[in-house]
């Protein structure tokens, strides 16, 4: 019987691959009934209704509530609500996006960066100042997601989403309880471990094992960081982002590192996955809101992320996603099932001891970590 | 008169061709700050052996593609004219599936748990490693490229004037003789088209390595993708990387045009058979 249901699982990605097709087809959002913001306020929404806008969102994959499995589609209701509509592309990788900013080929109106990837932006002057009058709801973010590092006054982001990485694992394949990042690297497991495909987070684990920052820019240090991660490739099936959800899934792998909210959407579909939070140090990030500079519709990027920021868009949004919102009236609505479950939200504590958020490396830093990272990925 | 007409394919391929190159080559010769330096190009050596790798998987792969190709082709001009086209039809069929999909098809079929692995299992085999080793690549490139293999070889082998061949069987050829020594002769130019669409794309792949090669893999293409596309963002180095890519291919298809006209050459033949 197990082998008869390893059969049906082998099929199940190609199912997915023909639903996957059918959302492409049928546009960005899946119409789907019900509304999400009960009372919007019209008169603001509908600004723009007749001007025939169409905004160019580029989020990560499966980050936003659009219609599937029956959860609210967030984008139509927010195209009928105002006329504008909505060009969702999807990126991978921060550096991804900002490969695509950068070689000019991209008209974004709305981007969803990382912490250490808006600084860099910011610093590059690849984002617009938002104009807070223009969201009213700008005030609805938790002030402990506010004034980071990477946007001190506010100007140029507002929070999306926020979680921490930690280990998404097999319960049938692993039988250690109490692990750490060092599973990601025993023998045990050869060949049955995924690792992130981004320099980032990849250095951010190796770092941590080290008892290093995950900001460091020491040249000895990415060095040794990057030794343990030459090291680690013997044992690594491979390097992946959003493939994780297949090959997890389809229980191909028994650990990978990865981001806390994914699990909780793949432990949605397979009871056989659990999430570990790592005490020795996790990177906690935020995942923000951004207009980039020379944006078309500046104006009506502001309504969509006003709209976003509805305390019923948030917690759809997030109830769907599967990351932790940083909205407080949205945080109020979320189910204590959630709250408590131990990957979406965490004491004070825990975050602040435990946690670290990225940083924007020095111009050198960064190449040699880029540089280091390919010859990783290179090696034999 | 003729001028005018070849002005759009001179302006098309000014734009699209040459333009572009002087962007690679100037990329490829510079630094992140503009200056001028031979460092990208140096640099490609530390990735000798990754460019080895992406030869040697890309020739496994065109050597398979010519070996399943050239009977299924020869079988092919042979047939009924309704049959041919239909079979060809077979054959086009794969091709107007997205290739992403394709691949990602193969990763469900290989998989530790994938459709073979327990197929095998329900009499008591395996699991067996397929899924991210250098087989599963080639694999995946033979399966994606087979038919810019046929096409070619079925092309030159259909023009083929049959009175060669009877004449070959006039003059005491056995049928095996008669392919030996008129058909494939004759259908060199076929060989060389079919390696050339097969090799060059086989080389330059990042998708298919990607997606069946797992962590150990890393092809040509998927490190110029890295320089580019994010990840290790370096357009420079990933110019260099291409440049040289450019160069192995041109020399590769040199000295497949030098076997071809020394072939032509060196051979009395009749309308290019031996007799």
């Amino acid at each position: 019987m197990k082998k008869f249901l390893s059969l049906i699982r082998a099929a199940v990605p190609a199912a997915l691959i023909a639903s996957a097709a059918a959302v492409l087809l049928s546009g960005c959002g899946n119409a789907a009934g019900g509304t999400v913001v009960p009372n919007p306020d019209t008169e603001y929404y509908s600004q723009l209704k007749d001007e025939g806008i169409t905004l160019n969102f580029a989020n990560w994959g499966d980050y936003i509530s659009d219609g599937t499995d029956g959860y609210p589609d967030v984008i139509s209701e927010f195209e009928d609500l105002t006329g504008i509509t909505i060009n969702c592309t999807t990126f991978a990788t921060n550096e991804d996006l900002y490969a695509k900013m950068k070689a000019g080929a991209a008209d974004y109106d709305i981007i969803i960066p990382s912490d250490y990837m808006i600084s860099k932006m910011i610093s590059e002057d690849m984002l617009e100042k938002l104009d807070r009058d223009n969201i009213p709801n700008i005030g609805n973010t938790d002030p402990k997601y506010l004034s980071r590092e990477f946007d001190p006054s506010n100007e140029y982001s507002v929070p999306y989403f926020w979680g921490v990485t930690g280990i998404i694992y097999n319960k049938e394949l692993v039988d250690e309880e109490d692990f750490g990042w060092e599973i990601l690297w025993d023998e045990k497991y050869a060949d049955q471990i995924l690792m992130f495909d981004n320099p980032r987070d990849a250095f951010a684990v190796a770092e941590n094992m080290l008892g290093y920052s995950m900001n460091s820019e020491d040249p000895a240090e990415l060095q040794a960081a990057a030794d343990l991660l030459t090291r680690q490739k013997p044992l690594v099936q491979a390097y992946v982002m959003d493939e994780i959800f297949n090959k997890m899934g389809a229980g191909e792998a028994a650990v990978a590192p990865y981001y806390a909210g994914d699990a909780v959407m793949l432990m949605r579909d397979y009871d056989f996955l659990d999430f570990k939070t790592v005490d020795s140090g996790a990177n906690l990030f935020i995942d923000s809101m951004c207009i980039p500079k020379h944006a078309k519709n500046k104006k009506a990027a502001e309504i969509f992320i006003n709209y976003l920021l509805e305390p019923e868009a948030a917690l759809a949004n997030s109830d769907y996603v599967g990351y932790s919102t940083p909205n407080a009236k949205a945080f109020e609505l979320v189910s204590d099932d959630i709250k408590n479950n131990g990957i979406s939200y965490f004491s004070d504590e825990y975050l602040s001891a435990h946690t670290e958020t990225f940083k924007t490396l020095s111009p050198d830093a960064e190449r040699l970590m880029s540089d280091l990272w390919t010859k990783i990925r290179s090696g034999k | 008169m003729k001028k005018i007409a070849s002005a759009p394919y001179i302006i098309w391929m000014a734009i699209f061709i040459i333009v572009p190159l002087i962007m690679v080559a100037y990329f490829a010769f510079t630094s992140s700050d503009g200056a001028f330096t031979f460092e990208n190009i140096t640099k490609t050596e530390e990735y000798i052996p990754v460019f080895v790798k992406s030869i040697v998987l890309a020739a496994a792969a065109t050597a398979i593609c010519l070996a399943a190709a050239y009977p299924l082709a020869y079988i092919l001009a042979n047939m009924r004219l309704n049959a041919q086209s239909t079979m060809l039809m077979i054959i086009i069929l794969p091709m107007w599936i997205n290739l992403l999909l394709k691949t990602y098809a193969w990763q469900t079929l290989l998989g530790n748990n994938g459709l073979i692995n327990s197929v095998l299992g329900l009499i008591g085999l395996g699991p067996y490693k397929l899924l991210n080793t250098r087989g599963a690549v080639i694999l995946g490139m033979v399966y994606d490229l087979l038919p810019f293999m046929v096409l070619p070889l079925y092309t030159v082998m259909a023009k083929m004037d049959k009175s060669i061949l009877e004449a070959a069987a006039d003059l005491g050829c056995s049928k095996l003789q008669s392919i030996l020594k008129v058909t494939v002769p004759l259908s060199v130019p076929g060989i060389i088209s079919g390696i050339t669409m097969v090799f060059i794309p086989a080389i330059s792949t990042f998708i298919i390595s990607r997606m069946l090669g797992g962590s150990s893999n890393l092809l040509i293409g998927d490190l110029i993708e890295m320089q580019f596309l994010g990840n290790s963002y370096n357009p420079n180095l990933g110019a260099g990387i291409s440049l040289v890519l450019m160069a192995i291919v041109l020399i590769v298809m040199a000295v497949i045009s030098l076997i071809d006209t020394s072939g032509n050459e060196n051979e009395d033949r009749v309308g290019g058979a031996r007799v």
